[in-house]
């Protein structure tokens, strides 16, 4: 029984990097490693609990309403973000690392600036949408508590996004772009729009997964203070991944059990060194040093279509050739 | 109509990458997106929190400056930016996007603990002090040339690889944490043994003194030594690199190994002369932080003064405002994020041009 517990945590949790390395992933695609993803997925939480948060006050209880309107709350805020990356790093050419881990810092800003305040005495009014994410055949003692609309969402998401990429044109042109951007100018391609697009749609993306966590996985007060930190998981999970999306689907999986190893290996392995307490970091350690791992084993084996994107990081301008 | 299609077809605007720039200009540009962008972050202030924005800026000032002990603060707080900015910049002009400048400053924080935890009892404090320095640069060296092995050998991806090392090392923190403190509070105590002797009776000398020594040395370093023109020529470069005989392969691993050393070097002054203990948030975000100082300042030591007293004078002076007007301590981020998106933005005017349509002669 804690087996299955444990494979529903680690599901209900992995959907979080799932939707962060959805979003990554397209926005890898077009050659930009977007580093404020963490950020990103701060300010989706954010906009979302503030969407659910005026909707609470307002008094509307409708499940299906609360759910719409935070997700697409959420999507917005982020895509935002997105936004403010495109323009510095695609319209101004401005060095993708540093403009990324500036949008890390004002996003994680602008999270805890904007959840603190909507508390309302020592009330926080954007949890009780908590169960409108939860279905409602799923009672307490359901395994189905674990998983809400959000976990079945992320899935359909990444699948989708998989049979874009690497389904339809639409996707084969980003990912030319993502390639070789010059040629994929030569041939007509709109290389400015598309990576305006796939920065801003997976920017969206990634921010369910900040609302996946705070209204889905988390539903505490103090949750929105690990979303950075998950963040980062999320940009590992797309190497882990090899740029797949439907990959990452079984890979998110993985890291959700890793990341809450530590609650629960103990119980079900009763290995000694396991009940030691200064096992838990090493637990917590291992979805990031499989990443390495990952990552060394590919560049040895040096095969093409697991490689990044070979224009991954660097700027793309016209004129120079 | 007609007769401006006949026209070849213009564009409204086009852009262009500029030769050179005077050095006024670039100062008026960056200057101007500063103004521009506390300008900009007042007004937000304002709108949030409703202040009176003359009062809030006065406030940012004197959260910096106001009083003797903040400006040795600032000056501390600068000094310990500029070191791990100093270190990654080597790598950085190497075109080797170091971004585990954080999990290489915890490991020398970690290295210098592990000596006073283990060491510390029985021995005099030079020769440890002397060990913990020997053991945090040797350390965090170890820790930065992995990444540096892969990518000469590989070419494996070495952002991904130096981000990831980052929470490996916050991890092996936490794990010696548990280990050390047998009530598993993982909250070690400041420390006894092992405190750096303090100049004229401040504590925080010292380690500005080093650090500015620091500065004019890499300056020396990557301006006149073979070194130093051998890391800008990879830079610009690999296959001229390769082609006028230079082993990038060395030049990669060896670049590495100084700049981890000077994490190192970061990680030892933080233990030996600040903080005596170590927590998983020993480096605080000073390694992300250290990158956008790096960059911004061009790779140049001494344009990174500036840029990291830039980041220090905004976070203080923030600091300041949400004491005295009493708002969340998320808000030093959320100026510093939008300060930095201007000057970001404004190296595009100073690479660029931009050319518009002249307006048809008739």
């Amino acid at each position: 029984m804690i087996i299955l517990e444990y494979l529903l945590s680690a599901i209900a949790l992995g959907m979080t990097f799932l939707y962060g390395s959805t979003g990554e992933i397209i926005t890898e695609k077009t050659g930009h490693l977007n580093l404020g993803i963490p950020g990103i997925m701060c300010v989706g939480a954010a906009s979302g609990c503030l969407a659910l948060h005026h909707m609470i006050m307002a008094n509307i209880t409708n499940g299906f309403l609360l759910v719409l309107v935070g997700i697409i709350a959420a999507f917005i805020g982020s895509a935002l973000m997105g936004l403010i990356y495109s323009f510095l790093a695609v319209t101004l050419h401005a060095n993708q690392n540093v403009t990324g881990l500036a949008l890390t810092t004002f996003g994680v800003g602008v999270m805890k600036f904007i959840i603190f305040g909507l508390r309302v005495g020592n009330d926080v009014p954007y949890l009780k949408a908590l169960n409108a994410f939860r279905f409602p055949f799923a009672s307490q003692d359901n395994a189905l508590k674990y998983c809400g609309v959000m976990v079945f969402l992320a899935i359909i998401i990444a699948l989708l996004t998989s049979w874009v990429l690497f389904g339809t044109k639409v996707g084969l042109n980003l990912r030319a772009v993502g390639e070789n951007p010059a040629t994929a100018d030569a041939v007509g391609i709109n290389v400015t729009a598309y990576k305006y697009f796939a920065t801003c749609i997976g920017s969206g993306i990634a921010g369910l997964g900040g609302l996946c966590y705070v209204m889905d996985y988390a539903g505490s007060q103090e949750a929105y203070l690990s979303v950075e930190a998950l963040g980062w998981l999320a940009i590992a999970l797309v190497i882990f991944a090899l740029w797949r999306p439907h990959i990452s689907i079984f890979g998110s999986v993985v890291f959700g059990a890793l990341f809450i190893a530590g609650a629960f290996i103990p119980t079900i392995i009763p290995l000694p060194f396991l009940q030691k307490m200064q096992t838990v970091p090493l637990l917590k350690m291992l979805p990031y040093v499989v990443t390495i791992i990952v990552l060394i084993v590919t560049s040895i084996r040096d095969k093409k279509e697991n490689q990044p994107p070979a224009a991954l990081g660097l700027p793309y301008f016209r004129e120079e050739r | 109509m007609n007769k401006a299609e006949k026209h070849i077809k213009e564009p409204f605007m086009r852009v262009i990458k500029r030769d050179s720039i005077s050095w006024q200009k670039a100062i008026l540009v960056r200057a101007l997106a500063i103004i521009g962008s506390l300008l900009f972050s007042g007004i937000i202030c304002y709108l949030l929190i409703g202040a009176n924005p003359l009062k809030l800026y006065i406030t940012l000032f004197e959260g910096a400056f106001g009083t003797k002990r903040r400006i040795w603060k600032l000056a501390k707080d600068l000094a310990l930016l500029l070191c791990i900015s100093l270190a990654i910049t080597p790598a950085f002009k190497m075109r080797f996007w170091n971004i585990g400048a954080e999990g290489q400053t915890l490991i020398g924080c970690l290295a210098s603990v592990a000596c006073i935890y283990y060491l510390g009892k029985g021995m005099p404090n030079w020769l440890l002090i002397i060990l913990m320095f020997v053991a945090a640069l040797v350390a965090s060296a170890l820790w930065a040339v992995i990444p540096a092995i892969f990518k000469a050998k590989w070419n494996t991806n070495e952002t991904l690889f130096t981000l990831m090392m980052n929470y490996v090392a916050i991890n092996l923190v936490a794990y010696y944490l548990l280990k050390w403190t047998p009530s598993g509070s993982s909250t070690l105590g400041m420390l006894s043994e092992g405190h750096l002797p303090k100049l004229m009776n401040n504590e925080y000398l010292l380690l500005i003194l080093v650090v500015l020594a620091l500065t004019v040395a890499m300056y020396i370093y990557l301006k006149y030594s073979k070194h130093g023109y051998e890391i800008a020529v990879v830079g610009e470069s690999e296959n001229t690199a390769k082609y006028i005989g230079i082993n990038v392969k060395k030049v990669i691993i060896r670049t590495m190994v100084l700049s981890g050393a000077l994490c190192g070097l970061a990680g030892f002054l933080i233990v030996g002369a600040l903080d005596h203990s170590v927590t998983t948030a020993s480096a605080g975000g000073l390694g992300f932080t250290a990158i956008m100082v790096s960059w911004l300042g061009k790779f140049n030591p001494f344009t990174m003064i500036l840029t990291s007293l830039l980041v220090v004078f905004l976070e203080n002076g923030a600091d300041r405002i949400v004491t005295v007007f009493n708002i969340n301590d998320a808000f030093p981020s959320i100026v510093t994020g939008i300060v930095l998106f201007f000057i970001i933005g404004c190296e595009f005017f100073i690479n660029y041009k931009v050319i518009f349509r002249k307006k048809e002669a008739k």
